[in-house]
């Protein structure tokens, strides 16, 4: 039987990872997404966000836990009127705090730990940077995957400048830990022969960037060298796991040009990669019926011919004909607004429905998701 | 009480354009390219000549211009603008070119990958290029203004203070002594300007006060303007709320329908889509209070309405744009 809901594609699955542009609910989505699998599938579920909104982070008692995984307790459900058959759990993504138990974990020596953690560049490198940000949530998705502890992990993903950036991570770690370049940066530390190949690049950025930066540079990466079979190592599992059929990748957009288009490049390239595309979650969606014959005349009478309606109504209503018409004028004037809009969504979807076997639509909730109940109703716009 | 974010002495209101230099930040989705693009169009209306930059090479900005692909070469997209595609590398080029005078530049055939591999070893690399260039373009004089569709909310930090941070971490060479001109057109709130973009739903006004927080506290840029997109219309007046509730009652939707020859239930829809378009106007009404309340006396907030635009293409930009030169004016 085909998949064709969420509920039966995480019934399926031991890791979904949720990606889209930034501003489409992503984060929000995977938090409902474990929120609905601990409610009705059981088990023990876990979402691993990255930069949840505050009042998110509250409603999942995450308030500045950080890395650590914590449950949200049969409490919280209870206060939303809700019984989980199974339990949830969430952590948060620091950074910093995991590259900084990274290298705790995996440096072959004290000696060694200490030198990274006190090295001029570490900090700006795991903090500052990108890429960074993506190697480390793959870690950590590695680590938590291999401790067995969940049934389920939900991932969201970080807000990427190219949209599937931190699926590359892995292997630019490896690339870079097996290149030629790192060696040939790290050789004048090693043993002062450069090769003629490196030569050039050594001049250079040695006129641009300065010699004692360089130094820096070098003896960062050759202590970081001690830890490359571990690294490489993980990051193939994490690249393997990627591309598992126990893994789903649920794009998640908004109905706008710029949020479609690149849900439709996720798309594109999750197949490219042959990677398994699980389902397209669209978010924030107008009503269809916005679209329909019916109600578009009614609102075009409301608009061009108010007053024989204002007259029908006036007693019913208790108002002054003049000011019965201006406020139907307007309420038709704004169904023709969101009509237009909700044309333009209409289109998008048709454009993205041709992506996935599960496509879901979660409409526009006139109030903001920020706690377990709020999750509980956008998850069930999509579950089933 | 918390204190206000947002520091420095900027040029605001009609004064905005008066600036070299404006970086266009937001959280995703809230429509910071359109808003780039239709600064730029205000920009060239009242006489400047513009360079456009985008910066993280999705296309989006081309796709507002309706312009093809952009390259690292300005080129004309509308009257008095010329656009560009930031391209770290081609920056990397022009810059050797123009600083290190080495013959052997030539024999540097596989930069790309020597490249690659600097920027991720080296932090800032990346950032430093493309803030260097449009700080170039500006020291060149070549444009009145550029306006650079910047790095998103979450990195726009460390793209404007790259060129500090080179500083700290880098003691001798060229790039330190190329950063010391660069801090002085960026720290200059009468040349240089950041220009923060939101909507008002939650994350991303929550997003925007946690921005001008961070820049006002690690970065020495100036917070030139905060401008709300897609701001919805008031529907009614309080008065006529209570009319508009009382014509969603059963007698009244029956009523419409009778006059009208319609069923009830189409009437009730039309209601309906209004009711929704209030609840989202209040639910954002509030969100707005709070942003203003917590802006810098004096940076104001530029409200550009939601304007149910057919198309995104260049005529979407173009009403924008004359939204915001309203705004401005």
């Amino acid at each position: 039987m085909a998949t064709t809901t969420l509920e039966q594609l995480l019934s399926a699955k031991e890791v979904v990872v949720t990606c889209g542009a930034g501003g489409v609910g992503k984060t929000t989505t995977a938090a409902a997404l474990a929120t609905m699998a601990a409610l009705h599938l059981g088990g023990r579920v876990l979402v691993l966000t990255i930069d949840p909104a505050r009042r998110l982070a509250d409603a999942l008692g995450l308030e500045g836990i950080g890395n650590e995984e914590r449950r949200v307790g049969p409490k919280a459900f209870a206060a939303a009127g809700l019984k989980p058959r199974g339990e949830l759990w969430a952590a948060m993504l620091d950074t910093k705090a995991s590259w900084d138990d990274l290298i705790r974990q995996h440096a072959p020596d004290p000696r060694t730990r200490d030198a990274i953690l006190a090295n001029p560049l570490y900090d700006n490198i795991t903090a500052r940077f990108v890429q960074s940000h993506d190697y480390i949530a793959m870690e950590r998705l590695h680590e938590l995957h291999a401790s067995g502890r969940y049934d389920l992990i939900v991932v969201d993903t970080p807000p990427s400048r190219n949209a599937l950036d931190f699926l590359d991570a892995p292997d630019r770690m490896e690339e870079f830990f097996g290149g030629r370049l790192l060696r040939w940066l790290t050789a004048p530390m090693r043993n002062r022969v450069v090769g003629a190949a490196s030569r050039p690049f050594l001049t250079i950025a040695d006129r641009v960037l300065g010699a004692r930066f360089l130094q820096d540079i070098a003896e960062f990466f050759t202590l970081m060298q001690s830890m490359e079979k571990g690294f490489v190592d993980r990051a193939r599992s994490v690249s393997a796991l990627m591309a598992d059929a126990r893994t789903a990748f649920c794009v998640v957009t908004t109905l706008e040009t710029a949020p479609a288009r690149e849900a439709a490049f996720f798309v594109a390239e999750l197949r490219r990669r042959g990677l398994p595309l699980g389902a397209v979650i669209v978010n924030k969606a107008l009503p269809e019926w916005l679209l329909d014959a019916g109600p578009s005349a009614v609102a075009a009478r409301f608009c061009d011919a108010p007053g024989p309606l204002a007259a029908a109504v006036r007693d019913v209503v208790g108002a002054p004909k003049g000011r019965v018409r201006r406020v139907l004028a307007e309420v038709g004037e704004s169904f023709a607004n969101y009509a237009v809009v909700a044309a333009r969504e209409a289109e998008q979807r048709a454009e993205l429905a041709t992506g996935a076997d599960v496509l879901v639509t979660v409409p526009v909730l006139d109030e903001p998701v920020n706690d377990l109940a709020g999750l509980v109703r956008l998850g069930r716009c999509c579950w089933r | 009480m918390t204190e206000p974010v947002g520091g420095g002495r900027p040029l605001i209101g009609p004064r905005l354009i008066e600036h070299s230099l404006l970086f266009v930040t937001g959280k995703g989705g809230v429509g910071k390219t359109t808003i780039a693009a239709a600064l730029a169009i205000h920009a060239a209306a009242a006489g400047k000549r513009v360079l456009a930059c985008e910066v993280d090479a999705k296309g989006t900005l081309a796709a507002a211009f309706e312009a093809g692909p952009l390259g690292f070469e300005p080129r004309p997209v509308h009257p008095g603008i010329d656009a560009m595609a930031m391209d770290t590398e081609d920056s990397l080029r022009e810059y050797l070119r123009l600083y290190v005078h080495l013959p052997l530049l030539a024999r540097i055939g596989p930069l790309a990958r020597t490249f690659d591999f600097v920027a991720d070893a080296a932090p800032g690399v990346k950032e430093i290029l493309t803030v260097g260039k449009v700080c170039y373009e500006v020291r060149e004089e070549h444009y009145d203004l550029v306006v650079v569709d910047a790095a998103a909310s979450g990195h726009i930090a460390g793209q404007l203070s790259a060129p500090w941070t080179i500083n700290d971490l880098v003691q001798v060479g060229l790039v330190r002594d190329q950063t010391r001109w660069m801090t002085d057109i960026l720290a200059d709130p009468a040349q240089t300007g950041v220009v923060v973009v939101t909507t008002a739903e939650e994350l991303p006004v929550v997003e925007t006060l946690d921005l001008l927080e961070l820049l006002g506290a690690t970065v020495p840029v100036a917070v030139a303007a905060v401008i709300v997109n897609r701001v919805l219309p008031e529907l009614f007046t309080r008065v006529d709320e209570e009319l508009f509730a009382a014509l969603r009652t059963p007698a009244a939707v029956g009523a419409l329908a009778a006059a009208g020859g319609a069923q009830a239930g189409d009437v009730m829809q039309v209601l309906d889509a209004a009711a929704l378009a209030v609840a989202l106007r209040r639910e954002r009404a509030g969100n707005l209070a709070m942003l203003q309340e917590r802006l810098r006396p004096g940076l104001g907030m530029v409200l550009v309405p939601e304007l149910f635009a057919r198309s995104h293409g260049k005529r979407a930009v173009m009403q924008v744009a004359e939204a915001l030169s309203e705004e401005l004016s």
